[in-house]
């Protein structure tokens, strides 16, 4: 196995929750982050799934240090992410990049595809000399599959694959080590979203890239990840490779997540395993004690209540969070 | 009203080459060029397709409420129980919808009034086209709320729209979409914005209660998978033609469109973990500039010459199935 390029270690994030206008005073947090460690190794992509209010998307903006963790530690190459500044944050900076899932609203309307993608050497400018700029934007939108002569075009001019793609071509720009892809193809078509993960794939051959591919349609993230953790208000319930997650999942919430998903084939209907969830995530502001998911799960004992279980290896090869992890293979198929 | 026996799995509902145009400052947009499908009682259409193949502007030309302008009705029929609705005058339109027919859509928290209670929203129809009391029709509210098993119904009754979540949000819908007993459910992307495990909460509960009242069931949507689970029959759209149609298990063993074929190969399966995903070439068609022929020729792998300038008829397949494409036959045939 190769080297951690990005090492995590409780990662928290709480947001407050304020009341009053004048005098504001906190009356609670929203745990959207609550604990989360991880370790994405050079060139591999390691998925991340959950549903929405998981906290997915509030770690990828905490990794990319724009919004500061309220604990927790995060080293990029060794060195402590958080506590950069000055020339070492510009340069972490240009080594880690985003791409985000809403191609309509993360491109600036008034800019050209040159403009947007030109920007990070505005920046950066000891990557592509002025002179050499223009060139190098062509190159990228090659890379990307877009038309090099569409340059001077605006957002709106492009379908929303096409901007995804644009997205991309802007987060290569300066060569990044890691790319944080936060929901990149949801807002895709189908027949679309597998053109950029296929895209996606070419790119990381290509450029050595790490990924930490954030996203909520389990299919997705089995096909780009190498390993897979799934999240669940704000806590990594279960880590491994696609092959144990997808096949050997020990967390009763990993199981359930993996039986709603419909296959996309009639004959295994009613034929394959369903475990039905009962009731919504509860709140992040105000979330169970001891294990999260136990106001959900079929297993939960009085043990769940008062004590949280640990992200620790069980039984198997991966680490589970759950007091009575146990595998259970065929949900799929 | 006009009633159709559902008790027999009658013909509920009968489109027919039906021709929709938008006509836009730009230009016009033919939206749908000769859309037929029917729906029987007591089963599940999926009308499959992409963002712009015109599968929801067909149920809004169904339920009488599409945007004129810029939309426009251009030719075609839509039978509904022996009469023609694009006959009909808006006012037996307006009695159809909701007794008849309803239809839910895919942002609940939109669809629904934020100002007033979710009880209020149910109760409303009752009151005025049942002449219920206010009493009596918010006693029929928690029912329904009940029936689509939201918790605590007799509370949440009084409860506005913020206070639900995404999930619960749509069980209202539903259960406001089945206050007048309609025999035709239009369901568009239903469960499209909400998380995986409440998507199959709410994909079950449209299949029970369809089961239950012999609804006729229209599902819009474009996800492969929602539709392999509960759909008898599927129509797949492109530019808005239909350019196949099978019963479920059909479609899935053997597409017989390369459009179908196309779209099976580029979902992510998660009990096949590949390396590269097949994809379909290029983009849809810009619907102000329909390509000659077969609209989807240009991203087609087995284009030729006909399908460059002969749009294809619907090919009988046999077993219900049709598909328009030149080459139908060969790819049933084919491995």
């Amino acid at each position: 196995m190769s080297e951690p390029i990005l090492q995590v270690r409780d990662l928290v994030k709480h947001f407050p929750i304020t009341r009053g206008v004048l005098f504001q005073r906190t009356i609670g947090h929203v745990r959207a982050v609550d604990g989360v460690s991880f370790d994405l190794n050079k060139g591999e992509t390691l998925g991340i799934v959950g549903e929405s209010g998981c906290g997915k998307s509030t770690l990828a903006q905490v990794l990319m240090r724009l919004e500061k963790p309220t604990s927790g530690s995060a080293t990029f190459e060794g060195r402590d992410m958080f506590a950069m500044k000055g020339p070492e944050l510009r340069k972490l900076r240009r080594d880690m990049q985003i791409v985000l899932q809403d191609p309509y609203t993360s491109l600036n309307p008034r800019r050209t595809v040159g403009d947007i993608v030109g920007e990070p050497f505005e920046i950066h400018p000891e990557v592509a000399p002025k002179g050499e700029r223009r060139r190098r934007v062509q190159e990228l939108l090659d890379v990307v599959g877009l038309n090099p002569e569409h340059i001077h075009r605006y957002p709106h001019q492009f379908s929303g694959g096409q901007r995804q793609r644009i997205g991309i071509a802007r987060a290569l720009a300066l060569k990044p080590k890691v790319i944080v892809c936060d929901e990149p193809v949801s807002a895709l078509d189908v027949s679309i979203q597998a053109q950029v993960m296929n895209l996606l794939g070419e790119l990381q051959q290509e450029f050595g890239l790490s990924y930490v591919f954030i996203a909520h349609d389990l299919g997705v993230v089995r096909h780009l990840s190498d390993r897979v953790g799934v999240m669940y208000l704000g806590r990594m319930v279960e880590v491994g490779t696609g092959e144990q997650i997808y096949q050997h999942p020990q967390h009763p919430y990993t199981q359930a997540l993996l039986s709603s998903v419909p296959v996309p084939d009639p004959a295994l209907r009613g034929k394959r395993e369903v475990i039905r969830l009962s009731g919504d995530v509860p709140s992040p502001a105000d979330p169970p004690s001891g294990c999260r998911f136990r106001t959900r799960c079929w297993k939960a004992q009085d043990r769940c209540a008062e004590e949280a279980p640990a992200l620790e290896v069980r039984l198997g090869e991966h680490p589970a969070a759950c007091h009575f992890a146990e595998e259970r293979p065929q949900l799929l198929a | 009203m006009s009633e159709v026996d559902v008790t027999t799995g009658g013909r509920l509902l009968d489109v027919e080459d039906l021709h929709v145009e938008f006509r836009t400052r730009d230009g016009v947009a033919k939206v749908l060029n000769g859309v037929s499908y029917h729906v029987d009682a007591g089963e599940t259409l999926a009308v499959l397709g992409e963002s712009g193949s015109g599968k929801s502007v067909t149920a809004q030309t169904v339920m009488g409420i599409l945007d004129t302008p810029p939309g426009h009705v251009t030719g075609g029929r839509i039978r509904y129980g022996g009469e023609d609705l694009l006959q009909a005058t808006e006012e037996r339109r307006r009695l159809l919808r909701g007794d008849s027919m309803a239809m839910i859509f895919q942002d609940a928290l939109s669809a629904l009034n934020p100002v007033y209670t979710v009880g209020f929203q149910i109760a409303e129809q009752l009151r005025t086209r049942r002449g219920m009391s206010r009493k009596d029709a918010t006693a029929r509210a928690v029912e329904l709320l009940d029936m689509v098993k939201i918790p605590n119904a007799k509370q949440r009754v009084k409860e506005f729209p913020h206070q639900f979540s995404g999930g619960m949000r749509q069980r209202a819908m539903i259960a406001m979409s089945l206050a007048l007993d309609p025999q035709l459910l239009i369901a568009d992307e239903p469960t499209t914005a909400l998380d995986v495990t409440v998507q199959a909460q709410i994909m079950d509960l449209l299949d029970e209660l369809r089961r239950e009242r012999g609804m006729g069931l229209i599902l819009i949507t474009h996800d492969l998978g929602v539709v392999a689970e509960v759909a008898d029959r599927i129509v797949v759209m492109y530019a808005g033609r239909i350019v196949e149609s099978a019963d479920a298990h059909g479609l899935y063993a053997r597409p017989g469109h390369p459009y179908t074929e196309g779209l099976m190969r580029s979902i992510p399966r998660l009990d096949l973990a590949g390396q590269d995903l097949a994809t379909i070439e290029g983009l849809p068609p810009n619907l102000m500039r329909i390509p000659s022929g077969c609209p989807f020729h240009p991203r087609c792998p087995r284009a030729a010459d006909p399908c460059r300038d002969t749009v294809p008829e619907q090919h009988d397949l046999g077993a219900g199935r049709t598909s328009a494409c030149h080459f139908a036959e060969e790819l049933i045939k084919s491995e």
